[in-house]
């Protein structure tokens, strides 16, 4: 009886729902919209009064002009820089994911005295505003001759990347029974034969999502990249991005189609891996 | 007996590299930056002749058009408004998709994308967006879209506006504040920058729907019996949802406001990428102004000192939550 008279409320609350969903998903997409209609539009119909107007064709002229750039026009393309966060990111990545395990398997199997003080001051790392390093940063890095360099950048990457590729690596190792580890123990395995043997081979789906996070951290980060790197030639494609938006030689076209390949490679691991991506969201949280 | 003393030290030899790494990139720079912001250093060639607190006195000046003053005021307008606009659109949200909705996937994906890419490229779009067009050109950007969509009035200066909103002395409401005691409030020093709103904007485009994901984790774990059990006591979906919901999101919330606020207090891509400092520093915050005088303009004993007050907003929010969290996690 109750479910009748209630019944035609239910269904306008499902409408006003999807209808909140819909107007939300429309702004949140706005921007994409944007980017997209304007990177493929001619350079003729670019112009701020037919902003919102969908392209007359399809035209890949500012994709073009913003990846192999103009060098007549004295505008630089983002191809360099865009293989220059390739060569940063995955390095940094591989290397920051190996020693977050190691550092993940130790405090969590490994428990030693003053271990559980030692953790959260190695996330509290995590947490800082870089500012307050990057005077020292860079005065160490021109001592190691690191400063400027491709090299350079991974190794700030991999060093602050350290408390989070720990923090997920011990959070995976501590749902692992113990008793795995105590049986190994018995066997006569030592404390790399268990990594190797016993906890490596099981480590694919953390080592998925922590590189998966240090991926799309350190191809989206700005500030380290614009503080470590000033020659054009080695900059990673934010701060080229940036560069270019700050241009007022490059059209607004190009920007766009500029800001859509920076954005591009994360957006594919968002599309085709969020599963992971999500766990590494919240693991960020502290909640792992 | 004696392997697992090998096994001991090569642990600590594992962990050693990073632990060494951490404790002179991050605890021996930060020394260093404090230490430097009581020195002369304003120059390329570093100069450590001790000044005491002058470079932090400059920053707290006499005027309300002070740089660092402005970044305060900026920086306390955009943390209130980008924390509840996050929390209020990210819990929305996640109530809204966790009403059994057909392309539940589809809509947390859309609304979860601007998570995955670069605050350059959010800053890069946001300011063609919200730039307002000159006299020359006519509106552009949302401008445009509402004066099509016939909203006109709505237009507006957005980052460009260098309005600064505080409540005039004279003013009733100014009147009662001072009336109760809050004569604080009614200062020149406290003020809302309209510009701000912008960045806002932008920022909670990028992050509301990682506060989404987050509540909506927690909405799953909450168990269908413990909302059956209201129901059949009476309550309406309202009170289940206040009476209920919102209690057992606590932990959630506070995590939420933990991470967006050190994420606010920290801004600075999407200041340099969108708008830069702004009329009269209407858009400045710590983090720019730090970069912006240490590596522009050389003057590092200045810039360590904004650096420091930085990081010890940031350690008042921080190491109360990880002594807390770590706490809990030894307890379990």
């Amino acid at each position: 009886m109750t479910s009748q008279t209630r019944r035609p409320s239910i269904r306008w609350s499902r409408v006003v729902n999807y209808a909140i969903l819909i107007v939300a998903a429309a702004f949140f997409l706005l921007p994409v919209y944007v980017l997209l209609v304007t990177g493929l539009k001619s350079f003729q119909e670019v112009s701020l009064a037919r902003m919102w107007d969908l392209p007359s064709g399809f035209y890949l002229d500012s994709f073009a002009k913003a990846w192999f750039g103009k060098a007549s026009e004295g505008i630089r393309g983002l191809s360099e820089n865009f293989m220059n966060s390739v060569y940063l990111a995955v390095p940094a990545t591989v290397i920051s994911a190996l020693l977050g395990s190691m550092n993940g398997y130790v405090l969590s199997k490994w428990k030693f005295k003053g271990s559980n003080v030692l953790f959260p001051l190695m996330l509290f790392g995590m947490f800082i505003p870089y500012q307050s390093i990057l005077i020292p940063l860079v005065q160490v890095l021109q001592r190691m001759h690191l400063y400027g360099s491709l090299w350079g950048l991974i190794f700030v990457h991999v060093v602050y990347g350290l408390p989070i590729t720990t923090l997920i690596f011990r959070n995976y190792y501590a749902e692992i029974p113990n008793e795995l580890i105590e049986a190994s123990k018995i066997d006569g395995a030592g404390i790399l034969g268990i990594y190797r043997y016993i906890l490596f081979p099981i480590s694919m789906p953390g080592f998925v999502v922590v590189m998966i996070w240090q991926f799309t951290s350190i191809w989206n980060d700005f500030l380290f990249g614009v503080i470590v790197t000033s020659r054009p030639a080695v900059q990673p494609i934010t701060v080229a991005l940036n560069n270019m938006a700050g241009s007022y030689i490059v059209e607004w076209n190009v920007q766009m189609a500029g800001a859509l390949l920076a954005a591009l490679p994360t957006l594919l691991i968002y599309i085709f891996l969020g599963r992971y991506f999500m766990r590494g969201l919240l693991a960020g949280s502290l909640k792992g | 007996m004696r392997r697992i003393t090998r096994d001991r030290v090569i642990s600590l030899l594992l962990i050693a590299p990073s632990v060494i790494a951490l404790l002179v990139f991050v605890y021996g720079f930060i020394a260093f930056t404090a230490f430097s912001s009581f020195t002369k250093w304003d120059s390329l060639t570093p100069d450590f002749s001790f000044v005491g607190w002058r470079n932090y006195l400059k920053l707290f000046g006499t005027s309300p058009t002070d740089r660092f003053l402005c970044d305060l005021r900026n920086t306390v307008t955009f943390t209130v408004l980008f924390l509840i606009g996050c929390i209020v659109i990210g819990f929305g949200l996640a109530v809204l998709l966790d009403q059994k909705i057909r392309g539940e996937g589809i809509f947390r994906g859309i609304f979860l994308f601007p998570m995955a890419i670069s605050f350059v490229v959010t800053g890069v779009a946001w300011r063609w967006l919200l730039s307002p067009g000159t006299i020359q050109t006519g509106s552009s950007g949302v401008n445009l879209l509402f004066q099509k969509v016939g909203l006109g009035f709505l237009r507006w200066g957005w980052f460009t506006d260098p309005t600064i909103w505080s409540i005039p002395p004279e003013s009733g409401v100014g009147m009662f504040l001072k009336q109760i005691g809050l004569s604080g409030l009614v200062s020149p020093y406290v003020g809302v920058s309209l510009a701000m709103i912008s960045v806002v904007i932008a920022a909670t485009w990028q992050m509301s729907g990682y506060v989404m994901a987050m509540y909506l984790a927690g909405l799953r774990g909450i168990p269908e019996e413990l909302r059956e059990a209201a129901r059949v006591d009476g309550a309406t979906e309202f009170q289940v949802y206040r009476h209920i919901i919102i209690p057992l999101m606590q932990p959630i919330t506070l995590s939420a406001v933990i991470v967006l606020g050190h994420i606010s207090l920290k801004i600075f891509d999407l200041v340099v990428s969108m708008t830069g400092p702004g009329p009269a520093f209407a858009t400045d915050v710590p983090a720019f102004y730090m970069w912006d005088t240490t590596f522009r303009g050389n003057n590092f004993a200045q810039g360590a000192a904004i650096a420091t007050i930085l990081l010890l907003l940031v350690a008042v929010l921080i190491v109360p939550y990880l002594a807390y969290t770590t706490r809990t996690e030894a307890e379990l």
